[in-house]
């Protein structure tokens, strides 16, 4: 059925790259401009998301298997969570990013940084787990 | 508990990390949980799972050792000062609640492990204890912060994840019944934060201190007013209060047993605190609480509900069920003692978390166990109970004399403190009040009794106990309503701090 919408597959073939690249923008420039995890996260996802409604749920769990949708979910957690735990081993408060770097600024930046990937993963991952759970309506699994 | 933070004290690295407990408190379980999607196989999530709620109960009972020892305990997240960044308060009245969540969700782990292995399919197990454990993350969190917002935040995790707790009991009927709390719970929620924005509004702050010096300031304006009553009746719906508790029954008679035994031990508790610390600190210094008559209407709807949830228990057929309605009940005790607003009836409020925690988690475990080994919760299967599972039965005995309030046992002392508040005020006929519905809890009660004891069970039925992880800590909790029900002085004691810390700091407090 899909594949005879040519246009269609052949738009969303040009788009989906700078969709991602976008989402990467968002996320790394979201410190100086608008943006941050949450939105890059969103962004990502529906990526993956538009290549799963055109070219099927299969071939998109071709690309993305669950079990490494559900490990980002994971990952994306403890990214955020344990940049606070170096807080406190390094000898702050938790979530003290000053103690990060040799000083505050790059401490705050660097902490920023890497607890907003955290949040990017975690969403990205979870809006592909829900769209394919309800897509494939098989658990997700 | 004092000795057992000097204990804490002498172990090494102590020093180091006993500035940092609040937080661990928290972040432990929280990053931990993740771990068992890692983890995926049911018998090593378990063993996880049940390593780290036991360091959460190691960590609470230091935390109220030291909160006893030292009084209020502060820790800023990410070292951002109080009203711009998070912070964690823990006084008497926190702590108390930290130990009676951890301590049920250490003691229902073992007894989770064979009751799950039964009623979840095995691809689903390691999802239990991850949900398990967020939301104990959540009930410590609500309890650890002092950000009405973060509150918010911990509300919605530990409600998200019982929703899913709730909905994998077998029974189908555990998806309507986990949608209809959804349904509920989302709405207490959204009333919560709108308050909470209508707060935010007025004073620009979140944070709870904070707030308890800027209200009064505005407090004649209508939109405090509304916060107040959006947050009261938001909480209100989370705890069960009276006409707010429909989604309660279904929720936990539906649960998978495990599941029963920690939400109703845990998170109704959890969320009377929360609107403890909403009206008495945040509000505290605000005349709200008496201007808008709240009080009454709080003792009024606690009365209501003791005698509705009573009365609706004795009707039920199934005992799940009527544990359920008992705990509307139950509730409706603790909002009386609230409605009190007396150091005295706090006390009473806050003793009774606890000791019905205790009382409701063994009546839970023993319907659970007697589920595991028969296959059924309704009355008429259950005859001759008592001589098939004497330890079980026993041990639901206790803890329905325990719900009555017989003497030596706990449901006796939180019930005769709240007696002893009433008094205070001359409330004669509050008294009055729950020695009646304390006759409702009689019957239901005496239902299970007769059925159990005096009925002959079935043809061909055999005695056949639980297996020992759930015997033991069903045990245990049923041996905890008889020892602090005969010595309730360390609990008053403490609870009397936990309402002095609440309510030591109204103006127009009656001490």
């Amino acid at each position: 059925m899909m594949h005879r919408k040519v246009v269609l597959r052949v738009v969303s073939k040009f788009l989906i790259p700078p969709i991602l690249l976008f989402a990467l923008y968002v996320q790394f420039h979201g410190d100086f401009g608008p943006g941050g995890g949450f939105q890059a996260g969103v962004i990502f996802g529906s990526g993956f998301i538009l290549y799963a409604i055109l070219f099927g749920v299969d071939m998109a769990k071709r690309v993305l298997p669950p079990w490494s949708t559900r490990l980002l979910l994971v990952v994306g957690v403890l990214t955020y969570g344990l940049t606070g735990v170096a807080g406190l081993l390094l000898g702050g408060n938790y979530l003290d990013y000053n103690v990060l770097a040799h000083d505050p600024l790059h401490g705050q930046h660097y902490g920023i940084l890497i607890v907003e990937l955290g949040v990017g993963i975690t969403v990205a991952a979870a809006m592909i787990t829900i769209f394919n759970v309800f897509a494939g309506q098989t658990g997700g699994d | 508990m004092t000795a057992f933070y000097a204990f804490f004290l002498s172990l090494p690295y102590a020093a180091a990390i006993e500035p940092h407990l609040p937080v661990l408190q928290i972040v432990i379980p929280l990053l931990c949980a993740p771990i068992c999607v890692l983890l995926r196989h049911p018998r090593l999530s378990w063993m996880w799972a049940t390593a780290i709620i036991w360091i959460a109960f190691f960590i609470a009972l230091v935390l109220l050792g030291k909160v006893l020892a030292s009084g209020l305990i502060i820790y800023e997240i990410g070292n951002w000062p109080a009203p711009w960044g998070i912070e964690y308060r823990i006084d008497a009245a926190n702590a108390v609640v930290l130990v009676i969540v951890t301590a049920i969700g250490a003691i229902t782990l073992p007894y989770a492990k064979t009751s799950v292995e039964k009623e979840i399919p095995e691809p689903r197990i390691y999802l239990f204890y991850l949900m398990y454990m967020l939301c104990l993350t959540g009930l410590l969190g609500i309890t650890t912060t002092a950000d009405a917002f973060n509150l918010f935040v911990f509300l919605e995790i530990s409600s998200l994840s019982s929703y899913v707790l709730i909905s994998l009991g077998g029974n189908r009927r555990a998806l309507t019944a986990s949608y209809r709390y959804l349904i509920m719970g989302t709405l207490g929620a959204t009333f919560y934060i709108i308050g909470v924005g209508m707060m935010y509004m007025m004073t620009g702050s979140l944070n709870m201190a904070d707030l308890q010096t800027l209200l009064p300031a505005v407090d004649h304006t209508r939109t405090v007013l509304a916060a107040f009553a959006f947050v009261v009746v938001g909480l209100g719906l989370k705890l069960a209060m009276f006409p707010l508790h429909t989604w309660l029954p279904n929720a936990y008679a539906f649960a998978p047993s495990a599941v029963s035994v920690f939400i109703a031990s845990t998170a109704t508790k959890v969320a009377v605190y929360a609107l403890l610390r909403v009206v008495f600190t945040v509000f505290g210094h605000t005349g709200l609480f008496e201007t808008t008559g709240i009080d009454l209407i709080l003792i009024i709807l606690g009365i209501v509900g003791m005698f509705a949830g009573a009365f609706v228990a004795i009707f039920q057929t199934d005992v799940k069920r009527m544990l359920a309605y008992s705990s509307v009940s139950q509730v409706g005790y603790m909002v009386l003692g609230m409605g009190l607003a007396t150091a005295a009836g706090l006390t009473g409020t806050i003793v009774h978390l606890f000791n019905h925690a205790v009382m409701k988690g063994a009546a839970f475990m023993a319907i659970g166990a007697v589920f595991y080994v028969i296959g059924s919760v309704k009355l008429q299967d259950l005859a001759g109970i008592g001589k098939r599972m004497p330890v079980t039965t026993a041990v639901f005995l206790v803890a329905g004399l325990s719900l009555i309030g017989t003497p030596l046992t706990v449901g006796f002392i939180s019930k005769w403190q709240l007696v002893q508040a009433a008094l205070d005020h001359g409330f004669w006929w509050i008294a009055a009040a729950i020695l009646f519905s304390s006759l409702l809890a009689i019957v239901y009660v005496w239902r299970v009794v007769e059925v159990a004891y005096l009925k002959a069970p079935p043809e061909g039925a055999v005695r056949r106990e639980a297996p020992m992880f759930m015997l033991v800590p069903m045990v245990i909790l049923a041996g905890a309503t008889v020892w602090f029900g005969i010595d309730g002085d360390t609990t008053l004691r403490i609870a009397g701090e936990a309402a002095n810390a609440l309510i030591g700091s109204v103006p127009g407090g009656k001490p």
